[in-house]
C-alpha cells in the first residue's frame, strides 16, 4: 500500500515528530517501498495460525511484593532539562 | 419525549500493595515529589517491568468475590500515547485478555434488587500528577504516583440514572475495601470513576452517542456531574443538536461538564502485546489462594446477621457497611450473645454519635469492642440502668483500660436491688404523695410514671425500674 | 603478537607478566592511535585505568577470576554507571546512565576493565554503521567500507584489535553480520539468556546481548559471566547455564548439520557461496553429516522482521520525550511542539523512518493486516525451526549473502540496506541463538562469515562446533594490515 503525504503527516504526528512538507515528500517515498517490501506477507496463508508476541513461552514470573528502591531523586533530576523544587518541568499542560 | 439514560462506569480502584506493580518503589501517599520514582518509574532507558504478585492477588481476590470468570492466562498490553505524566509514552493495561472476565454486582434500587454486569477488570498501572501551580507558566510533574497499580473495573451500560450509579459505586466501594483489596480513600484519588453517559428515547434499542466523563471524585459529584450531563444531552437533542462522541471533565465549582481540550485529538492508541511481559498464566494455586484470603462478602453477613444475631435489616445494614465496624460488632456480642440486639443499638447510636462528632472511623473507636460488650452484659443483667450505661459509655471513651465494673463501682452506679432499700424509697415518696396515692386508687393510672420517676430521683436513679414499679403497685393495692 | 587469547591474558594477569594497569594503556594507546576507525564513541581513561587499578589489587587477592583485569569495550547500548551512554543518538548525546546494565554489572564484578563505549548504529537500527550520530565506522580490512551494524564500533574494534573483546546486541543480525564483516566470531544467544536489563531497547522481543571476539573460545569465556536468570528482566530465562567452556572439545561425530535450501540460493555473492561450501566440508571431515533442510518461510523473515522491529520500537522509543532526560528543543511554544521538536532533532533519518513505520502497523485500520499478520507469520517462521532440528542438530549457512559494501553505498535505499539481514533475522524471530565465525575471504579481501543456528539455549553446541571449526582452520587467526602491535 502506497503511503502519500498526508498519511506520513497523520502518523508523525502519532509518533510526535515534526516533518517539513519535503520530509513528508521523501518519507512518503521510503515507508511506500518498504511497506512494498513487508506485503510480500501477504502471499502466506496464515488463517489457522496463532500469533507469536514472545519467543520463548515461558510464562511471567512475578515478584514478591517488597520494596527495596531508595530515592535517588537528586540523581535522576540532575539529568533533566528543566526542574523546580522536586519537579520536572514541562510547558504548561490544558486539561 | 421521554428519555432513557444509560449509563456505564468505569472505576480505576487503587490495588493496597507496598510496592509499584512493575517497579519494587513505595506506593506510599504523601511522599516529597518524586522521591518514590524509581528508575523503572521515570522510563530511563533500558530498565524494565516486573510484575508485582502482590497486585495479581489482588485483582484475583476481587474477580471471585464478583463471581466472576478469572482468566488464567492474562496478558500485559501497551497502550501508547503521550503525556508528560506518562514516561515511557505508553502505559501498561490489559486489553484482549484481562485477569478478571464477565462478573456482576446485584444492587439494592428503590424497586428492589437489581444485577448489575461488570464487563471486566483488569490491571494498569497508573500515571504520575502534572500540578499546574505556577512555575513560571510551566506544569510540573511529579511521577511519584507512576505505576501505583490500578484495577480497573468496567461495568455494563445497565445503570439507569445518576442515583442508580451512586448505588453500584458505594457498593462496589464498600466491597473493594471489604475484600481488603483498596483503601477507599476518595480524597488520595484510591477510588476514581469515570462515566460514561447517553441518553435515547424509550423503547429504542440502539445505544445513543455517549460521552465519558473522567475523573469524578466524589459520590456527590459522580451524581451531579451525571445529572448535568443527562440534562446537556436531552437540552442537545431536544433542540435539534447532536451530541458528540467525547470525553469531557466534570468541573465541581461551576457544576458542569466541559470538553477535555487534551483529549481533543482522535486518540490512537496503537495498543500491542508488551514484548517485555510474557503472559501472566495463574496456577490453580494461586486461585486458591485468593479464595482463601476472601473475607466474608457484605452480603453474606448481612443475611447471617439477621439470621443468627436476630437483627432488624436496618440494623444489619448499618453493621454491614464496613468490615471493622461489623467485626466490632461480633466482637462485642460475644460477651453477651444473647443482648446481640442491645449491642446492635448502642453501637449504631451512642458509639456512632460519639465517633461522629470526632469524625473517628470505628477501627480508631477508643472504646474496645469486649468493653462495649460488657458494658451490654451489665445493662441487661441488671447491674446499672440503661441511663447510667450512657455514663459508662462516656468513661470508657476517656479511659478505654478501666474495667466495667471498676467504673461502675467507682462511680457508684450501680442500681439498688435491695426491695427492703427500694421499699423504704417508695414509702418516703408515697407519703409525700397522697393525692396522686388517690387518684391511681381512683382509676387514673397512668399517674403511676410519674410516682416512678420520683421514687428514681429520690434514689439517685439507682433503684431499678422494674422494682420500683412492682413495689408501687403492691402498695397501692394494699 | 597480534593474537592473543582471553586465556593468554588471563595467565599474564595472573603471573603478573603484565599489570591490569599496563594492559589497559596499551588497548588506550591504540584506540588513540587508530581513532580514524571512529570505533569509539566514549572512552574516559582515568575512569579505565581506576577500574584497571581496582583489578590489579584483586590480582594481588587470591579470589580473582579468569576475567579478572581484561579490558573489554561496550556498545554503547548498554548503561555504564557514570559513562555516556548515548546509543549513537543524539536524542541521548548528554545522557550520563545513572545505573549500570546488568550485563555491564556482571562483568565488572568479573573485574574486568571497560575501555570505552562503541558506536553503534542509532538505536541499532542499522546494517552498516552509518546511522550513528557520531558519524559511521570504518572497517579496518578497508576503511572504505562499512564495518556492518549495528555493533560496527564493536566489531571494527576488536577486528582493529583496539579491545580484545567486546559486547554487542543482535536485534536481526547485529553481532552476526558486522562480525561476518570483520572476520570475527560474533554469537547471538537464545532469547532469555542474557539479561536486557540497562540494555537500551530497540525491539525488545528480538533484542539479545551478545559477544564480539577473536575466537569461539574467548565469546565462549565472555558468554559464560554474561549469561543467567535477572529478576530484574522477565524475558530473561530462569534456567541454568552450562559450562560453555567445558563441551568445545567435545567431537563433533555424527553431527548433523542442516543446510536449508533457501539458504544457498540465488543473491548470494559466489565466493560466499564457495567459502561457505569449503567450510561445510571442514565440518565434514571433523565428523558431521549435512542433512538438507527446509525453512520454508525463511525468505519472508524480512517483510515479518519490518513490522514487528518497528512496532516495538516505535513504542519503545516514545520515551524519549525531552521532559526527565536527553535532549529537549530550545525553541518551543507549548508542550506538543516541545515533543515535536525535542523528538525531530534528538533522532535521525532512520530512526524516525522505523518509528513512523512502527505507528502505521499498530495504527487503527492496520493493526491486523500488518502487525497480527507478521505475529502469524512469525509463529512460521519458528515452526519451520523446529521442524528443521528434528532432523538436524544445528544450521549452517551463510550469514550475509555478500561481503563488507562501500561506505554510502546503501545510504540512500533503505531496502537494500534490510536485505544484509536476509539469513540473520530469522533466528532473531524464533528466538534461537546463532553465531556467526570467519571462513574465509572473497576475492577483494574481505572477510567471509560461517552462521551456525541451535535450537533454543543450546549455545554450547554452536561454540563446540566453531571451535572445532577454529582448530581445524586459522581464517579467525588472520589480521587486518595496518594494525599490528
Amino acid at each position: 500500500m502506497a503511503v502519500d503525504e498526508s498519511t506520513v503527516r497523520y502518523i508523525a504526528g502519532l509518533s510526535r515528530l515534526a516533518i517539513s512538507n519535503h520530509e513528508a515528500v521523501h518519507y512518503a517515498a521510503s515507508l511506500s517501498r518498504i511497506l512494498k517490501l513487508v506485503e510480500q506477507m501477504h502471499a502466506v496463508d496464515t488463517r489457522q495460525v496463532e500469533p507469536l508476541a514472545h519467543p520463548q513461552d515461558s510464562p511471567l514470573t512475578l515478584r514478591d511484593d517488597q520494596v527495596t528502591e531508595t530515592d535517588h531523586r537528586d540523581t535522576f533530576m540532575a539529568l533533566a532539562p528543566a526542574t523546580e523544587d522536586g519537579l520536572y518541568l514541562v510547558p504548561k499542560v490544558i486539561e | 419525549m421521554h428519555w432513557e439514560v444509560v449509563i456505564g462506569l468505569e472505576v480505576h480502584t487503587q490495588l493496597r500493595t507496598r510496592s509499584k506493580i512493575f517497579s519494587s518503589a513505595a506506593t506510599a501517599f504523601g511522599a516529597a515529589p518524586n522521591t518514590q520514582a524509581c528508575a523503572v518509574d521515570i522510563a530511563l532507558p533500558g530498565v524494565l517491568p516486573v510484575m508485582n504478585q502482590q497486585a495479581a492477588h489482588l485483582a484475583v481476590r476481587f474477580g471471585l468475590a464478583i463471581d466472576a470468570k478469572i482468566n488464567r492466562k492474562s496478558v500485559f498490553a501497551r497502550k501508547n500515547y503521550f503525556y508528560p505524566d506518562l514516561p515511557k509514552g505508553y502505559q501498561i493495561s490489559q486489553l484482549d485478555l484481562p485477569i478478571v472476565g464477565r462478573g456482576k454486582l446485584v444492587i439494592n434500587t428503590g424497586n428492589g434488587p437489581k444485577t448489575i454486569a461488570i464487563t471486566r477488570a483488569h490491571l494498569e498501572e497508573d500515571a504520575g500528577k502534572s500540578l499546574h501551580e505556577d512555575f513560571h507558566g510551566m506544569t510540573g510533574i511529579d511521577l511519584n504516583r507512576a505505576g501505583t497499580p490500578l484495577l480497573e473495573i468496567v461495568s455494563e451500560p445497565d445503570l439507569r440514572s445518576a442515583a442508580e450509579a451512586v448505588v453500584y459505586l458505594r457498593k462496589l466501594h464498600t466491597l473493594v475495601q471489604y475484600i481488603g483489596i483498596c483503601d477507599g480513600n476518595m480524597q488520595e484519588g484510591s477510588f476514581r470513576c469515570d462515566a460514561n453517559v447517553s441518553v435515547r428515547p424509550h423503547g429504542q434499542i440502539e445505544l445513543g452517542t455517549r460521552s465519558e466523563i473522567k475523573n469524578i471524585n466524589s459520590f456527590r459529584f459522580v451524581e451531579r456531574a451525571i445529572n448535568y450531563e443527562i440534562r446537556r444531552q436531552i437540552e442537545l437533542l431536544e433542540d435539534g443538536g447532536k451530541v458528540v462522541q467525547e470525553t469531557r471533565l466534570y468541573d465541581s465549582d461551576r457544576d458542569e461538564t466541559r470538553p477535555m481540550r487534551s483529549k481533543e485529538e482522535a486518540q490512537d492508541y496503537r495498543y500491542f502485546p508488551d514484548p517485555d511481559l510474557p503472559p501472566m498464566v495463574l496456577d490453580q494455586d494461586f486461585i486458591d489462594a485468593a479464595r482463601a484470603a476472601l473475607p466474608e462478602l457484605p452480603d453474606a453477613k448481612l443475611t447471617r446477621f439477621m439470621n443468627d444475631y436476630r437483627l432488624t435489616t436496618a440494623d444489619a445494614t448499618a453493621l454491614c457497611q464496613s468490615r471493622p465496624l461489623a467485626d466490632y460488632f461480633e466482637t462485642a456480642s460475644t460477651v453477651c450473645p444473647q443482648q446481640a440486639t442491645q449491642v446492635a443499638n448502642w453501637i449504631n447510636g451512642d458509639l456512632t454519635a460519639l465517633l461522629n462528632k470526632q469524625a473517628l472511623p470505628i477501627e480508631n473507636c477508643p472504646v474496645p469492642a469486649i468493653q462495649l460488650g460488657q458494658l451490654v452484659a451489665r445493662i441487661s443483667d441488671g447491674t446499672i440502668s440503661g441511663k447510667a450505661g450512657k455514663k459508662v459509655l462516656l468513661c470508657l471513651w476517656a479511659d478505654s483500660e478501666t474495667a466495667v465494673d471498676t467504673i461502675i463501682d467507682r462511680e457508684n452506679l450501680a442500681q439498688v436491688t435491695d426491695n427492703a432499700a427500694i421499699e423504704e424509697i417508695v414509702d418516703e415518696v408515697l407519703a409525700l404523695n397522697p393525692e396522686q396515692q388517690q387518684q391511681y386508687r381512683d382509676g387514673q393510672v397512668k399517674i403511676l410514671g410519674y410516682l416512678v420517676g420520683q421514687v428514681m430521683k429520690a434514689s439517685y436513679g439507682k433503684a431499678n425500674p422494674q422494682q420500683v414499679n412492682q413495689l408501687l403497685k403492691q402498695r397501692l393495692k394494699d | 603478537m597480534n593474537n592473543f587469547s582471553l586465556h593468554s591474558l588471563s595467565t599474564a594477569l595472573h603471573h603478573k607478566t603484565v599489570s591490569a594497569v599496563e594492559l589497559a594503556q596499551i588497548f588506550l594507546a591504540r584506540i588513540e592511535q587508530f581513532s580514524r576507525l571512529n570505533a569509539f564513541i566514549t572512552v574516559d581513561s582515568k575512569f579505565t585505568l581506576a577500574q584497571a587499578q581496582a583489578a590489579d589489587q584483586l590480582l594481588q587477592q587470591t579470589d580473582s577470576g579468569p576475567l579478572t583485569g581484561i579490558p573489554l569495550a561496550h556498545k554503547d547500548i548498554f548503561c555504564s554507571k557514570g559513562l555516556l551512554t548515548s546509543c549513537g543518538s543524539k536524542i541521548l548525546s548528554n545522557f550520563i546512565a545513572p545505573y549500570n546494565a546488568t550485563v555491564v554489572e556482571r562483568l565488572n564484578n568479573a573485574g574486568m576493565v571497560t575501555l570505552g563505549k562503541t558506536n553503534m548504529d542509532e538505536f541499532a537500527m542499522g546494517s552498516s554503521n552509518e546511522s550513528s550520530w557520531y558519524g559511521p565506522v570504518h572497517n579496518p580490512w578497508n576503511e572504505n567500507c562499512v564495518p556492518g551494524g549495528s555493533s560496527g564500533g564493536s566489531a571494527a574494534a576488536v577486528a582493529a584489535r583496539l579491545a580484545p573483546i567486546a559486547t554487542g546486541t543482535d536485534t536481526g543480525g547485529s553481532i552476526r553480520q558486522p562480525a561476518a564483516f570483520c572476520g570475527l566470531t560474533g554469537i547471538k544467544p537464545s532469547y532469555g539468556r542474557v539479561s536486557r536489563y540497562g540494555m537500551i531497547a530497540f525491539a525488545s522481543s528480538l533484542d539479545q546481548g551478545g559477544v564480539l571476539a577473536q575466537s569461539a573460545r574467548d565469546a565462549a569465556m565472555l558468554l559464560q559471566t554474561m549469561s543467567g536468570h535477572d529478576p530484574k528482566d522477565s524475558t530473561s530465562v530462569d534456567r541454568p547455564v552450562p559450562d560453555f567452556m567445558a563441551q568445545l572439545e567435545h567431537s563433533l561425530a555424527g553431527k548433523r548439520i542442516g543446510l536449508p535450501k533457501e539458504f544457498f540460493g540465488e543473491g548470494i555473492d559466489s565466493d560466499v557461496a564457495k567459502t561457505i561450501e569449503q567450510a561445510v566440508a571442514v565440518l565434514k571431515s571433523l565428523g558431521a553429516i549435512p542433512v538438507e533442510i527446509s525453512l520454508t518461510n525463511s525468505p519472508l523473515s524480512i517483510p515479518c522482521y519490518y513490522v514487528i522491529a518497528p512496532a516495538e520500537a516505535s513504542s519503545n522509543l516514545s520515551r524519549f520525550d525531552g521532559v526527565r532526560y536527553g535532549h529537549r528543543a530550545a525553541q518551543y511554544h507549548d508542550l506538543i511542539e516541545m515533543y515535536e521538536r525535542s523528538r525531530s532533532e534528538g533522532f535521525g533519518e532512520e530512526v524516525k523512518r522505523r518509528i513512523m513505520i512502527g505507528s502505521y502497523v499498530l495504527s487503527s485500520g492496520y493493526y491486523d493486516a500488518y502487525y497480527i499478520k507478521a505475529q502469524k507469520l512469525r509463529r512460521l517462521i519458528a515452526d519451520d525451526f523446529q521442524q528443521a532440528f528434528k532432523a538436524c542438530d544445528v544450521i549452517v549457512g551463510p550469514t550475509t549473502p555478500s561481503t563488507a559494501f562501500q561506505l554510502n553505498a546503501k545510504a540512500g535505499d533503505p531496502v537494500a540496506m534490510y536485505l544484509n539481514d536476509i539469513f540473520t533475522c530469522s533466528a532473531n524471530l524464533a528466538g534461537l541463538p546463532g553465531i556467526s565465525l570467519p571462513a574465509g575471504f572473497d576475492q577483494k579481501g574481505m572477510p567471509i562469515g560461517l552462521q551456525l543456528i541451535g535450537r533454543y539455549f543450546d549455545e554450547s553446541s554452536l561454540l563446540n562446533m566453531a571451535h572445532r571449526y577454529q582448530q581445524q582452520t586459522n581464517w579467525h587467526q588472520y589480521f587486518p594490515k595496518g594494525y599490528q602491535f
